[in-house]
Parts: structure tokens; sequence; C-alpha cells
């Protein structure tokens, strides 16, 4: 239960960051360490070296623009939990931060570290996914951005070279009357979730459904973007039929079972959770009126 | 950084308690080991050693974390406080100890100094938690004798005695 030997790093400018990841063999980043660490204790990551982020400056911060918000990579989640920024323009990345973890974890764990473990249970992949997040990846030839959507490759493998590092994140803020809502079951709270589900909602002054986004975590490789979901939803009024078949589609879908739970129980928790999370952002959801020449989307 | 060996050991400079310490530490050492085994400062239990029984928290810059999760080499420049921390005097309890011992907050004790330091960053941040968000706030801490409850009774009897000091 000690890390195995490797060689440590701390650089202090993501320059020689990327200098020393492109430099040395089987080298392994280090963000907030609530997983690398558990993993070098049980031996079940061998790195020969250690390249430390917490020393380089300018991968933390939270910034607002007028429709987006940028979260640099290096922010511990715990800064994401008490910005009141977050808890009014983007509900949804509150809600869900309470349920990784527990205080001491979120005191440490990162935004980017969290992303790039891309554990299929974890939150805050889920809430990149529903956000249609942004990430942009440094890397020794400049800076690229990709999508989130095309970010896993598959389970617990993003599309991230070896000599890149992801430095920020951006996630398109939805207007100010979007509904919101996150719902996971765990066995305990602060555990990953067996299966989680994440649901943004506009609704116009008819409570017509203008636009709709809904992710569910924990049955597959990776979050699962429901579209089919979302094109039954939209244009639709929002009723409790709506949103039973809503979840009846998301019981359909493909799921794995382990010895946290059968395959057959988590489509239970997807038809169920979906449901929840969709009823919640209805309700959180005000009347939205696009301005004059604007879609909603 | 240096392109010297980076295996090799290094020295760093923390504080802890209020006073300084230089050591040379194996860079793979981990937080909660250096504490125990270089400063001696047996206080901070080592449980599951992979971040989930919260044995091992302490504060690091006043925020509390599980030591067994960081490197010892990490806490270089840093501000660190452990369980041998808390009392003011070495006859004088802090609030939150006397109200453990009170309350019956403990019996076998191992889980208790982790108990207490993520109870003070608790209590520092919300002066009147409720019985909900003091489950919450430990809910990162195992506790195997108890069934919770005295610990919970504690951290209530801790936060009026605290409140009632702040305000006289």
């Amino acid at each position: 239960m000690k890390p195995p030997p490797f060689g440590y790093h701390d650089p202090v400018t993501l320059g020689e960051a990327l200098d020393l990841l492109a430099r040395l063999d089987n080298a392994k980043l280090l963000a907030g360490g609530q997983s690398l660490m558990p993993m070098l204790n049980f031996r079940l990551a061998a790195p020969d070296h250690i390249i430390d982020l917490n020393r380089v400056g300018g991968l933390g911060g939270i910034a607002f623009e007028r429709d987006h918000l940028t979260i640099g990579a290096m922010t511990r989640q715990r800064e994401i939990e008490f910005d009141a920024g977050i808890a009014k323009r983007l509900p949804l990345l509150a809600e869900a931060l309470l349920n990784i973890g527990h205080r001491q974890t979120r005191n440490r764990g990162t935004l980017g570290g969290s992303l790039c473990h891309l554990d299929p249970a974890a939150e805050l992949p889920c809430v990149a996914a529903t956000c249609d997040a942004v990430l942009t990846i440094a890397g020794g030839n400049g800076r690229r951005d990709i999508a989130f959507a095309d970010f896993p490759l598959t389970y617990m493998t993003p599309a991230i070279g070896e000599d890149e590092i992801l430095v920020q994140v951006k996630f398109p803020l939805w207007p100010a009357e979007h509904g919101a809502a996150f719902v996971e079951f765990a066995r305990r709270h602060g555990d990953f979730a067996v299966v989680a589900a994440a649901a943004l909602l506009l609704v116009d002054s008819e409570m017509r459904i203008v636009r709709a986004s809904l992710t569910l975590a924990g049955l597959g490789s990776a979050p699962l973007r429901m579209g089919a979901v979302e094109r039954l939803l939209v244009g639709e009024r929002a009723s409790p039929d709506l949103f039973h078949a809503a979840g009846e589609m998301c019981r359909a879908i493909e799921a794995n079972g382990d010895i946290h739970a059968p395959a057959a129980y988590r489509q239970q928790l997807a038809a169920v959770l979906s449901r929840r999370a969709l009823e919640l952002a209805h309700r959180r959801a005000r009347p939205f009126t696009a301005p004059p020449g604007e879609a909603a989307a | 950084m240096s392109d010297s060996d980076p295996t090799a050991a290094r020295m760093i400079e923390v504080v802890v308690n209020g006073r300084s310490y230089r050591r040379a530490v194996p860079v793979r050492l981990s937080l909660a080991d250096f504490l125990r085994h270089e400063l001696g400062l047996t206080g901070t239990h080592v449980g599951c050693e992979h971040g989930v029984c919260g044995a091992c928290t302490i504060l690091f810059d006043g925020r509390s974390v599980r030591s067994c999760l960081m490197l010892a080499v990490q806490a270089h420049g840093h501000d660190l406080t452990t369980i041998e921390g808390l009392a003011p005097a070495p006859d004088r309890l802090h609030p939150i100890q006397q109200a453990m011992r009170d309350e019956h907050g403990l019996q076998c004790g191992f889980c208790t100094p982790g108990m207490l330091m993520t109870l003070v960053e608790l209590l520092a941040m919300n002066p009147d938690p409720s019985d909900e968000e003091i489950r919450l706030a430990i809910s990162g801490n195992l506790c195997r004798c108890t069934g919770y409850d005295g610990i919970i009774r504690a951290a209530r009897l801790a936060a009026a005695r605290l409140r009632a000091d702040a305000s006289s």
C-alpha cells in the first residue's frame, strides 16, 4: 500500500511540464491525486515518472464570458462548489459537485483530473457531456480544442496524446431561465454513482420544451448523451407521460453489469433517474422567450 | 525542478502546527508517513491508505485533505495542522476534543483524529451546522465503533460552545 518508486518532477510553468512530458518515457501527470494516488498505492499504476502539476501557474481559475464559462483544468472541485457565479449560471455543475466524493477529496480533486481520469460513473464527465463542453489541450505544437463528445475513446481512455496536457474547459451557458438537475444513485454518499442522470431543459411560455440535453453515466464505458430522447422532447409540452416515455427509452439502452449492479438494475435506474432528472429540471425551469431574431439554441 | 536524479530524496520545508521543519524525504513518501515516521506526529492515523477511511485527515493550508493521498514533497512550502496542533496547551483540550470526551464520541479512537480535523474545518466554515450537515461533513470518515451518534452530538456541543466563546 505504498507507491512504487518513481521519478518526481514539479515544474512551475506549462512549458516546463510539456517539455518534461515530451522528454520522459512512461510519465504520468499528477493533478489532485484523488484517483492517481490510490492507483499508485494499489500498484495499479506504475509510472517511471510523476509530473506534478500542482505548482504550475495559470492552470486554475473560473472566468465568465457572455455566453460561456471557462474553468482552468487545475481548478479544485472545492472552488467550483463554492463559486456563486456557477451556482447561479451553471447550476447543473454545482449540483453535480455535491455528489463527488467528500469534503477532503473535493479540497484536492480537480476538474481536469476527473475529466482525464474519465471514470464512466464520474459526475464531472457526465456534466461536460450534457453541457457540450469544449476542452483546450496544450501540446508541443500549441493548443487545440476538442468537443467533449469526441473526448472519450473508450473505457477510461481520453483522446489526449501522451505529450499533451488539458489546460481548460469551456462550458457554453444556457439562457438563465433553463432548468437543470443532476440526480444519481450510489450505495453510499460520495461513492461513484451506480447510475447518474444530468438534464438541462429550456421551456417556452406555454411550457413547450424548446431545448433539451440529457446524459446518463454509469451504464457503459463513457457518459452517454441521449440524443434520441432529446429529439423526442423538443417541441412537446412537458407532461408526466412524456417524461415517462423518455425514461422508458433510457431503459432500453445497453448497460454493463458488474459486481456493483447487474445490467438490468442499471437499466431500471436509467429509466427512473432520467425521468426524475427531467421532471426536476422542468420544475426548475422558468418560461423562456427568445430575444427577437435569436433561436433558443 | 532540476535535472539531477528525479528519484533521489528531496529537501522540503514545512510548517506543522506552527513549527518549521526541514527534512530530506524520499519523493514517494506519503505525507501521512512523513508526519508519523519523520516528525513523530503519530496522532495522524493511517487506515486504508487509499483515501476511503479518512483517518489520516489533516489540514493543508487550512483545508482538510487525506494525507495518505499526498506526497511529502507536495507539502514543501505549505502550512499543516495535525491533531497534535489542536489543543491550546498540554493540559487543556480544544473545544471539539472536550466535546468528544463529554459526549462519548469515541471508543477505540482510531478514527478520532481524522474526525476532529474534518469537524474543525466544518465548524470554521459553518458555526451552527444542522445534524444533516454534520453527517455530510463526516461522510468521508469511517467509524466502526460509535454508530456516529456520539460524534454528531459532540460536534453540536462543540459548535454551541464555540459560538458562546465567540459571543462572550
